[in-house]
């Protein structure tokens, strides 16, 4: 021992060890300016980055989709790497809306209530065949895409999807929250969007 | 307890009522008049000999091609003796009416009203007569035999994507 640093000090170091010296992998700082001491970057990049890391999950599972998402859950694939940690069984604390299975007319209503009891900045994912498209069910009873009720911004292919490829859609998912403007909620194009749904804001 | 010896016995209470259908399989099915169908679902249950106490199912078929178009199928069980029945009442379409079994069994309040959720029979005296399992606002009858398998109006599902 070549100095005597204390107690708190050794923790620190430990701290620095697992962080800097492990294979823990960081998030990728967004590009800015970097100098002795600071870090410079837009708010939009910043707010961006602590969203896409910080998605909260609402799962609404409805049939076979929702047994491979409990997989993606698991340890194995393990959502909670990509800072999907919490799985929120109440949309208003909810980011992620994860629809899937197929989704009933009946049903519908109670989907699009879902999405909009969760508060801005809310993002969904169709997984599966089913939620994208009505999948095989192409009948009377059974919602042809979830597009047709509420906004999808990734559709997650497959019939179920692979984990993988949830975890992919999650990914993509998290480049769009990355890349959009902290504005983009308030600009008329999304404010139409949502009127065309018939889902109206009340700014 | 044999399926001949059932079948005396409805056509000895039920003279000239009682038709049976020949290859059901070994479940004895029995065809009815739509004026006598309460009264031998009641024989049926109340019978002491015969106990058939448990509705089992009531569901309608749609034959397009025949003259009396829907047919109510009533399966029943005898858990005394562990044998069923199955009894068919045709009717006339396209507004197909029947006498409400619930006065039999209360159970068959909500298989009747899937069947006319589904088929669009009027049980006459059902004391909640809805729909059950469809939206609400539906205005057609969907296991009738009348629509095409797949929306024709539809872009994105055509049979050139799927190599058909």
């Amino acid at each position: 021992m070549s100095c005597n640093i204390g107690r708190n000090g050794r923790l620190y170091l430990n701290l620095i060890n697992r962080l800097f010296m492990s294979d823990i992998k960081l998030a990728e700082a967004p590009p800015g300016v970097e100098g002795a001491g600071f870090f410079a970057t837009s708010l939009d990049k910043a707010i961006g980055l602590a969203r896409a890391n910080s998605l909260w999950p609402l799962p609404f599972a409805t049939s076979c989709c929702g047994i491979e998402f409990m997989a993606t859950m698991g340890s194995t694939y393990d959502l909670a790497r990509f800072g999907a940690e919490r799985p929120s069984f109440s949309p208003r604390q909810a980011d992620m809306l994860l629809v899937m299975g197929t989704i009933a007319k009946k049903m519908a209503p109670v989907l699009r209530q879902v999405y909009v009891q969760m508060a801005e900045p809310r993002w969904v994912i169709a997984v599966g065949a089913c939620a994208s498209s009505g999948g095989i069910f192409d009948t009377y009873s059974v919602l042809q895409g979830i597009d047709e009720i509420i906004p999808v911004d990734v559709y997650v292919p497959g019939c179920p999807p692979r984990p993988e490829a949830i975890l992919d859609g999650v990914l993509r998912l998290q480049d769009i929250v990355k890349n959009e403007s902290l504005n983009r909620r308030n600009t008329p194009e999304y404010k139409a969007l949502l009127e065309k749904y018939g889902i109206h804001t009340n700014k | 307890m044999e399926n001949g010896f059932l079948l005396e016995k409805l056509q000895g209470n039920f003279p000239a009522k009682i038709v049976e259908v020949p290859d059901a399989h070994d479940l004895l099915t029995i065809l009815v008049n739509v004026d006598d169908i309460i009264d031998v679902l009641c024989f049926l249950k109340t019978d002491r000999e015969l106990q058939f106490i448990h509705l089992t199912d009531i569901t309608a078929v749609h034959y397009p091609h025949l003259e009396k178009e829907f047919a109510v199928v009533y399966h029943i069980h005898s858990l005394i003796h562990n044998i069923r029945i199955r009894v068919k009442v045709f009717l006339y379409g396209p507004n197909p009416e029947i006498p409400t079994a619930t006065v039999v069994w209360k159970g068959a309040n909500w298989m009747e009203r899937e069947t006319f959720d589904f088929f669009g029979v009027n049980f006459i005296g059902h004391p909640d007569l809805r729909r059950i399992l469809n939206v609400d606002d539906m205005d057609v009858f969907p296991m009738r035999k009348e629509y095409p398998l797949e929306d024709p109006n539809r872009v994105d599902k055509k049979d050139l994507y799927f190599g058909r």
